[in-house]
């Protein structure tokens, strides 16, 4: 009758009388990659539920709408109903067993088996594993995938956009699969995983698999998608062809208002031309898992926003945590000329450096605690700020604490029903302003902020950004800021140091050329001769 | 309208609800066999009184972060050896329950210290280990009340022979002190003010802990440690705060429990006494990361009131003597096992 293979029809859904999907249709064609864009909260995840039956969408009334899968007017009620018709998914977060070897994960509950001698006799809940056949299948999972590794390596260990192809060959291995589902998948990959990741995608939709693309990175959507439909606030906005779709235009659909693309703002050395050394370090080595850094000597002039950049796992990460004392690290560091005892989280703290963390739901909030509470607490710890002596016991003076929290609401902007609110009801860029805002509490000099846009949506990135560069160039901060997203450090930073292998590369400035960036990222600058600036 | 009331039920909590619902029941069949109310509902308050303070013990434990006390025993030791030793230098009076609190409260300070560093220790598995920790030293303490060197006639067998007695009565040294004190009739029944007014004191105390620079640095180290790190916390001292004070509140909580109660009791008595504290603070509202004096409050009166209003219950209804006591044993201990399910809290 119709050649989709899933067609969602006038889908609504209410969570307590608050309208999330309005009417949403949406359909897929077999080998179509669809993407489906839009910011977080926009409803995404819901009608994803609604299509895998989850328990959730039933135990809050259900929803209205049909579904028809390959013409059929379908009735999901169990993610196991699902996956029987064919519709797999691969979760943002990864499903594996860590001491499992690839060809166990992949096979994991569908292992092949043989008969023994045993197993004649007692029945077949004793039969043995066919390993030849499951490594066969493995080995024919990974290779669709363009990966290149060995099928019998055990899961632990190995770099996450490995786990993400592990996760997709388990789906691809099913195989009636029809409709793949990936729930934000690049997210954790780095760019150049991400390259390969996007490669596979292509390859499985040329197997007339049809791919629906969760996403908020649209430059990614404009290199794969076949269609593109964006919803907002529960509704969609848009559906594009890749012809009609451009970057600005899925952006503008999705945050409802004109943003302009990223420009750079920073500063040409002869503009900066502070050659003051606020921070200095010496041969810096830090222990933290999968973000080694080996060795890493760096200055950081006042003033200025220096960018931290590389591939994940090469240890940028590491540099900040080490220096702020949460991982085991070694070597010197020395701010403003006085040394800073490292391991010693309150030691830096008080020196007047401050950290938002990359872990922002981990280490960077109390999540059950009030905004007010998260905001104060570091400065009230380490510099006996918001408190008052009441017969020789600290107490915390809640006054001037509600008036700071107050103001800081107010000037960076968050988004919340009052300084009471708990942490854990705010939206991620809020949350991420409530980080900002407790390092601020503290009035440091110099701020390392890591991964400040991870996880949260394009509008609020924007805000995030334009307020560091609002702190750095009206009251004079000095920013270190580690991210992923090279375009993200181009657009803000004075200078940007690229980090190969737990070592520093080399140092940049932001309108270096593209092949400069992929060849320092790489490692392949050593070799070269140093452009340090 | 209907799903206000929902919303209502989820936030205050569908433990409390069953458990006041299950009182409210007993308390109406309470009413329809014509037991004396007046003397119930002075047990609730009573009963009430006397275990509020090792109910509170729950709240600094599970604020820095290690969980329910259940070697709440340790603290309960060195408030019994405060008692013993106050009664074998012939106190009475209030000197005797002053003498025995500050005595007890000085040896919570060193067993808490050392128990809250061997906490540190075994990380995510304080509630086990603090289970065994407890019956070990209170099996310890055994040995202690047999050899201990004190000979007042007031606490060794009668018939002489070595060590102290099971239960020791406080008859003229600080039975009921608190009880008595303030003590008025409202509308024919006993209202223990004295002894409330003391519980309340110290829920007072710990809730201005909570808002002083320590107290608040204990919290993040219980909410979120990692957190607390970043933010120049020591996190292992502070649960050490926390076990030293849930320790001490321990040890204040027995003196408070046994002048009710009118006796001592040595030997294996203290092993499970952790339980109805437990009980007491999740039925409350509390989860094994989030308790507040409210919790303490609500809990330890429902819990309480349903033993005290359970019992002439099962009575009445099965007068064959032994039945009604198994009966008592089941719905305490029953209520104490729905708690222990309800261990992830009230509220989410």
């Amino acid at each position: 009758m119709d050649d989709y293979i899933i067609r969602l029809v006038d889908i609504s859904k209410e969570y307590f009388g608050n309208r999330v999907l309005k009417n949403v249709n949406l359909k897929v064609k077999p080998g179509e990659i669809h993407a489906l864009v839009g910011e977080n909260g926009a409803g995404k995840s819901t009608l994803m539920n609604i299509l895998f039956g989850m328990p959730v969408i039933h135990n809050t009334g259900g929803f209205t709408g049909e579904i028809y899968f390959d013409g059929e007017k379908v009735d999901i009620n169990s993610p196991k109903e699902a996956m029987e018709k064919g519709i797999g998914m691969v979760h943002q977060e990864f499903m594996l067993l860590p001491g499992f070897t690839i060809t166990e994960n992949i096979k994991l509950n569908r292992e092949i088996t043989k008969h023994n001698l045993i197993s004649r006799l007692l029945g077949e809940r004793l039969k043995s594993l066919d390993m030849r056949a499951m490594r066969k299948d493995a080995r024919a999972a990974l290779d669709t995938l363009g990966l290149d590794i060995d099928e019998m390596l055990v899961v632990e260990g190995l770099p996450v956009g490995h786990k993400q192809f592990i996760e997709v060959a388990r789906e691809i291995d099913k195989s009636h699969v029809r409709l793949l589902v990936f729930d934000e998948p690049t997210a954790v990959l780095t760019e150049i995983e991400a390259d390969l990741f996007l490669e596979a995608v292509k390859k499985l939709s040329d197997k007339g698999i049809a791919i629906l693309f969760i996403t908020h990175r649209l430059d990614e959507v404009m290199r794969v998608a076949d269609n593109i439909t964006v919803i907002r606030d529960g509704e969609v906005v848009g559906e594009l062809t890749r012809e009609e779709a451009s970057v600005e235009k899925m952006a503008r659909l999705m945050v409802g208002r004109k943003i302009d693309r990223i420009q750079k703002n920073g500063r040409s050395p002869e503009e900066n031309n502070n050659d003051e050394v606020i921070l200095q370090i010496k041969n810096l080595r830090v222990n933290m898992p999968g973000e080694k850094v080996k060795g890493v000597t760096l200055d950081v002039k006042k003033g200025e926003i220096l960018g931290i950049g590389g591939l994940a796992g090469h240890g940028k990460i590491g540099i900040a945590n080490g220096i702020m004392g949460l991982f085991q690290a070694s070597g010197e560091v020395y701010f403003k000329g006085k040394k800073v005892k490292l391991n010693n989280p309150k030691d830096a703290l008080s020196k007047g450096l401050a950290f938002v963390s990359e872990d922002r739901r981990g280490v960077g909030l109390l999540l059950n605690e009030s905004i007010q509470t998260n905001i104060m607490l570091t400065a009230m710890q380490v510099q006996e700020k918001f408190l008052k002596k009441i017969g020789g016991i600290k107490f915390i003076d809640r006054k001037t604490a509600a008036e700071y929290a107050k103001k800081i609401i107010a000037d960076l902007d968050i988004r919340c029903t009052g300084p009471e609110q708990l942490v854990r009801r705010l939206s991620g860029g809020n949350q991420q302003k409530v980080c900002i805002a407790r390092a601020l509490a503290l009035e440091p000099e110099l701020l390392f902020v890591s991964e400040p846009t991870r996880g949260i949506d394009v509008g609020a990135k924007k805000i995030v950004l334009d307020l560091l560069l609002q702190l750095n160039r009206e009251m004079g901060m000095t920013i270190v800021i580690t991210s992923s997203e090279l375009a993200e450090l181009r657009s803000i930073c004075d200078r940007i140091a690229i980090i190969y292998d737990g070592k520093l590369e080399g140092i940049l400035l932001p309108d270096a050329d593209d092949t400069e960036f992929g060849l320092m990222m790489a490692g392949g600058y050593s070799s070269k001769t140093k452009e340090v600036s | 309208m209907g799903e206000r009331l929902k919303k209502a039920i989820h936030n205050f909590g569908y433990t409390r609800i069953i458990i006041i619902l299950f009182l409210a029941m007993l308390i109406i069949s309470a009413v329809m066999l014509k037991l004396q109310m007046k003397n119930i509902v002075n047990g609730m308050l009573v009963r009430t009184g006397m275990n509020g303070l090792l109910t509170l013990a729950m709240v600094p434990s599970i604020q820095s972060g290690t969980g329910l006390n259940f070697g709440l025993p340790i603290g309960i030791l060195c408030g019994l050896v405060g008692a013993v030793t106050s009664i074998a230098i012939d106190l009475s009076g209030i000197k005797a329950f002053f003498i025995a609190n500050i005595i007890g409260i000085a040896l919570a300070l060193v067993a808490g210290y050392v128990y809250g560093v061997i906490l540190n220790r075994v990380k995510g598995q304080e509630m086990l280990i603090g289970t065994y920790a407890g019956f070990s030293v209170v099996s310890g303490m055994c040995m202690f009340w047999i050899f201990a060197p004190l000979r007042s006639p007031k606490m060794i067998w009668p018939y002489g022979g070595r060590g102290l007695r099971v239960t020791i009565s406080l008859e003229g040294i600080f039975d009921k002190i608190l009880n008595n004190w303030l003590s008025k009739k409202i509308l024919g029944v006993d209202v223990p003010f004295g002894l409330l007014l003391y519980v309340v004191a110290f829920c007072v105390l710990i809730w201005l802990f909570s808002r002083s620079k320590t107290g608040i640095a204990m919290q993040a180290a219980g909410g979120n440690p990692v957190f607390a790190e970043a933010s120049g916390i020591n996190i292992d001292k502070m649960r050490i705060v926390g076990t030293v004070l849930s320790t001490v509140l321990g040890a204040m909580g027995i003196l408070v429990y046994a002048q009710s109660y009118g006796f001592l009791q040595l030997y294996t008595a203290p092993l499970f006494m952790a339980f109805p504290a437990v009980a007491a603070i999740l039925i409350g509202g509390a989860s094994i990361n989030d308790a507040t004096i409210t919790h303490v409050i609500i809990g330890t009166f429902l819990f309480q009131s349903l033993l005290v209003v359970a019992q002439p219950v099962a009575n009445q209804i099965l007068p064959e003597g032994n039945l009604s006591e198994a009966v008592r044993i089941i719905i305490s201990n029953g209520i104490i096992l729905y708690a222990l399910t309800r261990i992830g809290g009230g509220e989410q």
